[in-house]
């Protein structure tokens, strides 16, 4: 791996130079340890660390969970409460994996947020923002298809509702959805299906973690000022880096360790806050709920899938042009995708030479907006859809899609930026001042 | 497009000030239990009155098909002696598919389902009802009161106003915790319904608080064990949390000059 001039492995040893003339495994391994690192790396950076052992946490106690669970219409309730109450530890393994995945989405949130800020998706990380954008619908499929296993009342009915979202693809929407579900409705086939594919997702996921991690191991991390590591010698990148080990893997595991007291509080204290208590019922295809609520982080995206009704003037004039094809219902699934999409253009969209949003004080003051409004129709998504939220959810949504479509390709061209520090080094040094020569 | 975002903006900044018509979620106590907190535990008194209430009242329609009878002994439970678990069990028949025939239950089996159709199971009803949710879906009373499934069971049980009406051929009862205000099931409970030994307060409030306490144990039987888990783990990882900050603080010294 490249990019910032640093030391190699070097085989000392005959077993060493026997192996690495075979596989330089223990070189790749090295080289990835001691990546040169900005030193100037601030809290929001640890994120990825965070998200990496929450994986690993997932497939751990996933797999286990697995070994006594069995996906069958019938049993698939008593045996989730079977390993609550029968297996030993069983309980503590299901709430680490329920609120594991909570875990997984407040880090992802952060660490996609802290991109946006720091703009850490310009060039020449675009890759490494795409992968993640692939990581993070890779995760949302899988949260989705896990809610679905226990079978209650919300898991069947949230299936229902979001299979029912391909089924509005005009045409071949409705063939799209059984064969999804495997039938008809949501039902057995469904069912082992989602748990054959909940298995087989988080190895996907580990598969583009590491083409993740490779890609910005190419291009050096990015940090707070936005501005490169110097590369012209080892001892230039020297200055601005520190190796990742034992500096970062520290730092990091300090920060772990507390997001991981307050995890320990959340799973010891409170395990069912985050879950809905009519999945503690079991599924019953003839007892529709009174509110089907998503869990709470696809809820900014539910808010935007239900803020373009038939009223709205652009759903209005898409069903017009197109001839009645694109109703609301299509409409609004397009609306939802395109939210994640727009974001996975970020580097393109974004016009402005400098990268952090540290020196961009009118593009902070849309960033907080954004951030905001991310908040907001979080809210709204849990909320009813009747006046006020269905405005004020077309209004958070068109701000989300103004942001990326409008704001940012404008604010490049019309704003003024302050200027970065030269270098990585200037900036810690203003930080931690040098001590003067004694 | 941007005028649509004006105007909605305007028309929102109207109707939020004027329009939060909010449907009223019925009010719902919130009840000290001994088994909330951080160090919160379930009394296994309390417990026991709770079965016995289930027994005497509730077991006559509703069932609890996923509690076995040997949990009765289970340590934060009811922590029932073994033999007193047998005569419990024993009390009630079971099928018996090896027999092909009835026989008195024994520990390993299960409590029995629901008797009525309309009756739900309720080994889970504690976790599965909601009592807290709001202000406007903001979560902030969950977060400091539970999710308050058993003040929500508490609240029925004790919230009948002794108002009746016949609808499609059926008896509605008046409930002030209900979602609707009209209840099937009629009050179950009235003072001094069951008597329990050693003497204990019985009105309606009291044995709905037992039943209640009873009902978050059915559903959540590891809860004790759950708490002191988690108190284990926050305290050793604030301890951990220490060690690698001193370590990351002394690590990065020389980097920063601070040494």
């Amino acid at each position: 791996m490249g990019g910032i001039p640093h030391d190699k492995y070097e085989p000392k040893t005959k077993p060493e130079k026997w192996l690495h003339s075979r596989l330089p495994i223990v070189g790749l391994i090295y080289d990835t340890i001691m990546i040169p690192t900005p030193k100037n790396l601030n809290w929001m950076w640890i994120w990825g660390i965070v998200l990496a052992f929450t994986l690993v946490v997932q497939i751990v106690t996933g797999i286990i969970l697995a070994m006594h669970y069995t996906p069958n219409v019938n049993m698939a309730f008593q045996s989730v409460e079977h390993i609550m109450r029968n297996v030993n530890g069983g309980w503590l393994l299901r709430y680490v994996h329920m609120n594991g995945a909570t875990l997984f989405f407040i880090a992802v949130y952060l660490h996609i947020f802290r991109g946006l800020y720091y703009g850490s998706y310009k060039a020449p990380r675009e890759v490494t923002w795409i992968i993640g954008m692939l990581i993070y619908l890779a995760m949302m499929a899988t949260g989705f298809l896990g809610y679905v296993l226990p079978w209650g009342q919300m898991s069947f009915w949230g299936a229902t509702v979001i299979t029912g979202l391909f089924g509005a693809i005009p045409g071949i929407g409705e063939s799209i959805q059984a064969w999804l579900l495997g039938g008809p409705s949501v039902d057995n086939a469904t069912l082992n299906r989602f748990f054959s594919l909940h298995y087989l997702l988080p190895f996907v996921i580990v598969a583009l973690v590491a083409l993740h991690i490779w890609a910005f191991h190419t291009t050096g991390n990015s940090n707070p000022t936005g501005v490169e590591v110097r590369r012209g010698s080892k001892a230039e990148a020297e200055k601005d880096t520190l190796p990742f080990w034992p500096y970062f893997v520290i730092k990091d595991l300090y920060a772990l360790v507390v997001v991981l007291v307050v995890f320990a509080a959340v799973v010891g204290f409170m395990p069912n806050f985050f879950g809905e208590p009519d999945n503690y019922i079991m599924a019953d295809p003839l007892k529709t709920p009174a509110e089907i609520v998503p869990q709470w982080y696809y809820l900014p995206f539910y808010a935007i899938l239900r803020a373009f009704t038939d009223d709205v003037w652009a759903v209005q004039f898409a069903s017009f042009i197109s001839g009645g094809i694109i109703d609301a219902k299509f409409f609004g699934v397009v609306a939802m995708f395109g939210s994640i999409f727009v974001m996975a253009l970020v580097p393109w969209l974004d016009t402005s030479k400098v990268r952090s949003g540290r020196f961009r004080p009118a593009f902070r003051f849309f960033f907080w907006i954004l951030a905001f409004d991310f908040m907001f129709l979080m809210w709204l998504g849990a909320r009813p859809a009747y006046e006020p939220y269905s405005t004020f959810a077309l209004i958070g949504s068109t701000y989300w899609f103004a942001y990326f479509l409008i704001i940012l390709p404008l604010l490049g061209v019309f704003e003024r930026p302050q200027t970065p520090p030269d270098t990585i080094e200037a900036d810690f040094d203003s930080h931690y001042p040098p001590k003067p020569a004694e | 497009m941007f005028t649509k975002t004006l105007l909605s903006a305007f028309l929102a900044l109207g109707l939020g000030t004027a329009g939060f018509a909010e449907v009223e979620e019925p009010e719902i106590e919130d009840i000290a239990f001994s088994f909330e907190g951080v160090f919160g535990k379930f009394e296994e008194e309390q417990l026991q009155r709770g079965l016995q209430v289930y027994t005497d009242v509730c077991a006559a329609c509703h069932g609890l098909n996923l509690v076995y009878y040997r949990n009765l002994g289970d340590e934060g439970g009811p922590a029932m002696a073994e033999d007193q678990v047998k005569a419990y069990a024993a009390q009630f028949e079971t099928f018996d598919p090896e027999l092909d025939d009835f026989r008195p239950a024994i520990p390993s089996d299960n409590f029995f389902d629901s008797g009525m159709e309309t009756a739900p199971d309720l080994s889970m009803m504690a976790k599965a009802r909601k009592g807290f949710r709001g202000p406007y879906g903001l979560a902030f009373n969950p977060l400091f009161r539970g999710v308050g499934g058993p003040e929500y069971i508490a609240a029925l049980l004790s919230s009948y106003t002794g108002e009746e009406k016949e609808e499609a051929g059926a008896i509605l009862y008046e409930n002030t915790a209900f979602p609707g205000g009209w209840i099937g099931m009629p009050p179950p409970l009235s003072d001094e319904l069951v008597e329990f030994e050693p003497a204990h307060k019985n009105d309606v409030e009291s044995m709905s608080e037992d039943v209640a306490a009873f009902l978050m144990w059915t559903a959540e039987p590891k809860l004790m064990a759950r708490k002191k888990a988690g108190l284990v783990a926050v305290l050793f990882l604030s301890f951990l949390a220490v060690m690698l900050y001193l370590t990351n603080k002394k690590i990065w010294a020389k980097a920063k000059r601070k040494d």
